[in-house]
Order: C-alpha cells, then structure tokens, then sequence
C-alpha cells in the first residue's frame, strides 16, 4: 500500500487544475506585460486568479494580492520589503520564535544590515502568548510577523488577538498562512493582517506560485528589481498556468473546505489513538486534536529510536512522511520548533511529521498504525538506549519511571559532549 | 515495497534494512558506547576476543540509516582481525565498503570507529596482562 502522509510538502494538483493550466502553455501562452491580444487574453486571466486568491481569503479587492514564484519568495517580501519601505521609521521587528525558516532567516539577514529583532517566545505546545507580542513591540517596530498555524507541530496561533494590539498601534501585521490557507478559513479583515502569504501548493494547486496579500496600511518596497509586474512590487514575468491553476485550486478549496477539513480531523484522531494505543513511549508535540490544532498536522516523537530511520523504514513500507529529527536536517540540527517548546534533545531525534490529504483513507492510517508499531519495534531493538532504559540505566522521558539518569546526562558522558 | 528511489546506495539501504550482527554480546571482552555530539547519535560495539584476535562483534545504535549501515558495517569488517590490527581500523574502510556517505553522513561513519577503539580501550583496560599494541597506550 502507497500511503502519503507529507501533505505539508506537496500535494497532488485536481485534475480539473491541470485541465485549467493547460491551454496556458499552448495557445495562450502570451506574457501578460503585452498590450496585443496575446498578451491581453492571459491579463484577463491573472485578473480572475487574483479575484479567487482574495475570496480564499476575504481581502477587499482584488488589488490586494500579488503573484510570487513560492512561499519563501513571499516571505522574503513581506519581511525585508517592509522593513525596507519604514527605514527612516525604525530598526526593529518582532517575530515569534518558531515562523518557518524564510521569515527567521530574512529577519537574520536583516539583523545583519543593523535591524534588531525581538523573537517572542513560544508555551510547551508552540503557541503565542498575545502579551509578550505586544511587551516586544517598541516605539521603532516597523513589522510583526506571526504564522497562522505552525508548519512543524501544527499549533494555531490568536492572530486576531495579535492582530488587534498591531492594528490599535498601527504597526503592519504580517501573517504567514501557508500551512492554513485551503484548510482553515482565513479572513484577513478579521485577522487584522496587513499582509498574509500561502502558496496553491498546499491545496491542490501547482508549485511555482506563490500568493502574497498586502493591504494599504503596510508600505512596501520591491526586493526584486526589474519590470513594473504586480504593480511595481515584484519584478518579473508571472509564472501564468501556474497562477490560473492556483487561481481554481483556491476557489474549489473554498468550497471544499469543511468536508476536507472534517474528513482530515477523524484521520488525524484515528492515527493519533492508534498510535498512542499501540506503541508505549511515544508524545504528540504541540496541542491535542481541537480547536487549537490544525487537523492535517500530527508531529509525534518516539523515545528512544530515531527519526531518520523511522522515516526510511516507512518509506520502504510505501509511507512518505517528514522528521524534524537532526539526522534528517542537512545542518544537523533539530527543528527550530522542537526546541522553541523546550522538547528534550533525545525526543526532537525521535521526531516525525505526518500531514493528512483529503484522499488518505482510514485503511490507510489503520495500514500506517501497523507499518509503524513494527518498525518501532524493530528499531528499538536495535536502540542501545531501549536495552538501557528497561536495564534502568537510562529513563523515560515521556513516562519517566524514577530509575537511571536521563538520556542527555547519558549520552553526554558518552559523547563527552552535552548534546544540544 | 517502494524502493525505486533511494536516500542512500543500495549497499548502504541493505545494512540499515538488514543489519549484520546487530545486539549485544553476553560476557563481552570489550565493550564501546559513544556518542556523536553533532547530531545525537549513539552506538555501542560489544567484542568477543581470542587469543588477541576478534572472534565475535555486535552492534546496537541509536541513529539513522548511516549510522546503522555504518556500525553494521563496521562490525562486519573488524571480525577477524588482531586487536593491532582493529586499532588501526580507520571510518574510511566502512565508507569504502559501503561505496560511498553522503558528505553530511560521513561523521556516521567516524562514530563506527570510535565505537570500536573504545571497545578495544574497554579490553585492554580489563586485560591489563594481555600484550598490547604500540599504538594502545
């Protein structure tokens, strides 16, 4: 059995999307700059696809929206091309400290130019406290940037609380909705967003398109110079069949939203109490299934056995999922996120990230809750650290039973080093 | 079974899905555990020596699918060697056996090796009279 379960990456396009994309590569192949008919015809279409990114999303008009290549380039956008248009206002941005690497690493890129940032801190289960947003915000912030939904653990954050202290001290909100858009409703009016970013991708839609909204009330600068495409604001000629695909995967994920987000949540509770139920030691990261969790997101950690193996062994059983685990990062390091929550260096090597699709079906998770309860045997029997747990050497972080040291203190005096 | 493509070779994917001489040895003459404090990886080698020559090796490892392959690897490799000669074994020789790490996994590979002197160390350290390597002390 074939089971994806990496939504967060990929998704696969609607039929009916590619059906829309593909007169755009043969007969309407104009460059929507052009002032001929070739050129007019394909306008006319980025001008529907805008109107469909707005309804997704309930921005004003349709004037709000602009077209990027992906979710990083509109991160970096929002971000550096904020900070940019308010120089002379101020130096200072506040982010939370767990927003996806384009807006951590376009803050950091700034910081370096002289901005200072504040990174405001996150609970146990990755949510941000509206209080210390708004403790971080100083006379010189020019930009608060917020995600809507964690894209590791899946934690949904209170935009519209935030988004009320940033509108009351006029300070532009930027809200990054990549791992909502087509799952979660999104009303940028009642967010208070000044900006919000999401990319088809993740709803059916083509790679290669990237959305960004910003209203009135957030001045912004180009960061790609060139042409006067987007309305100045983003240089370059518009990935076209992919926006006009984009375009109807927002509207059908509009429409679709509450039965994909329903069959989504009785997915992500079948896989979790399977989980849970067959295989000791292990911990969902980031809030339970409800209201405060996306319902296409669970991020486990398995004690004592690691996440690229576990992801390799799925892998070959025909289940595709993701590990924010060390082994898997080409940097060696944890997930960000997994540390943000102060999750134990030992269960962030243990982690994996499974995303729910529309068309998993619960053979399938009843499939994955089986390929994964023996893979964890069999990994754990490879595990030096499970022998030396029941030997009661070393202790359970997730239950601890008050016997042995605990893993780090274990695996520093091996290493020599405290990992990290 | 999905395996059109893989991560790693097929050499490397055979030992992570079937790996040599995985466990523990009972009444082992040396035993090793380290620790990578890069990634967080540990690994344990258990030696069964004879007449100064390894007779027995296992493993157990708490990694990825290099650091499994590599120790199986290793373990693989070492058996039959004189305990002189384990101590000049080198993370290269299960690179090369493996036909090739990743950049980023190669320190998998280095663990392997420092899983098995430490397992020598254990040895000569618990046969203080068994004769010794020059390169030992």
């Amino acid at each position: 059995m074939n089971v994806f379960l990496d939504h967060q990456s990929a998704t696969p396009l609607l039929p009916e999307v590619f059906e829309a994309m593909k007169p755009f590569f043969l007969e309407a192949f104009g460059n929507p700059s052009s002032l001929h008919q070739h050129g007019l015809r394909v306008r006319d279409a980025l001008t529907k696809a805008r109107r469909q990114m707005a309804q997704l999303i309930n921005a004003e008009s349709e004037e709000e929206i602009f077209f990027t290549s992906d979710g990083t380039e509109s991160a970096n956008l929002a971000v550096k091309g904020v900070a940019y248009a308010n120089e002379r206002k101020g130096k200072h941005l506040v982010v939370s400290a767990t927003e996806h690497p384009s807006v951590i690493n376009s803050v950091e890129f700034l910081e370096k130019q002289g901005w200072q940032c504040s990174r405001v801190p996150v609970d146990a289960f990755g949510r941000i406290k509206p209080s210390d947003v708004e403790a971080a915000i100083t006379p010189q912030t020019t930009l608060v940037a917020v995600h809507h939904v964690n894209h590791d653990i899946g934690a949904i954050q209170p935009i519209a609380q935030i988004g009320r202290l940033t509108g009351e001290k006029g300070i532009p909100l930027y809200v990054d909705c990549e791992s909502s858009a087509g799952w979660l409703p999104i009303d940028v009016q009642a967010m208070g967003a000044n900006l919000v970013s999401f990319s088809p991708h993740r709803f059916y839609g083509p790679k290669g398109v990237g959305v960004l909204y910003r209203n009135r009330r957030a001045r912004i600068v180009s960061i790609l110079h060139g042409g006067v495409q987007e309305g100045g604001r983003r240089a370059g000629t518009e990935n076209v069949p992919a926006i006009v695909g984009g375009g109807l995967a927002a509207e059908i994920a509009g429409a679709q939203m509450s039965q994909r987000a329903a069959h989504a949540a009785r997915l992500q509770e079948r896989l979790w109490d399977g989980l849970k139920s067959r295989i000791p030691y292990i911990k969902l990261n980031g809030p339970e299934p409800g209201p405060d969790r996306i319902p296409t997101n669970l991020n486990i950690s398995t004690e004592f056995i690691e996440g690229e193996g576990q992801l390799l062994s799925l892998d070959i059983a025909g289940i595709a999922v993701a590990s924010g685990s060390s082994c898997v990062s080409k940097s060696l390091k944890i997930s960000h996120v997994l540390a943000a929550i102060g999750l134990d260096h030992a269960l962030a090597q243990g982690n994996l990230i499974l995303t729910l699709g529309k068309d998993n079906t619960e053979a399938e998770i009843d499939y994955v809750v089986d390929s994964f309860a023996r893979i964890v045997t069999k990994l754990r029997a490879m595990s030096p650290m499970w022998d030396e747990f029941e030997k009661g050497i070393i202790d359970s972080v997730i239950a601890p039973t008050g016997r042995g040291k605990s893993f780090s203190a274990h695996a520093a005096d091996v290493s020599g080093k405290r990992a990290h | 079974m999905s395996d059109a493509y893989t991560l790693y070779n097929k050499t490397v994917m055979d030992h992570f899905m079937n790996p040599r001489n995985m466990g523990d040895i009972k009444d082992a003459d040396g035993v090793g555990e380290v620790g990578a404090a890069a990634c967080g990886d540990i690994m344990k080698i258990s030696l069964k020596i004879k007449e100064g020559r390894i007779e027995d090796a296992r493993f157990k490892t708490f990694g990825c699918g290099s650091a499994i392959a590599s120790s199986s690897m290793a373990t693989e490799l070492i058996k039959g060697r004189t305990i002189e000669e384990a101590f000049k074994f080198s993370n290269q020789e299960v690179v090369d056996a493996l036909g090739g790490l990743p950049p980023v996994k190669i320190h998998c590979s280095v663990l392997a090796e420092e899983a098995l002197k430490a397992a020598l160390e254990d040895y000569v350290k618990k046969n203080p009279e068994a004769p010794l390597p020059a390169t030992a002390s």
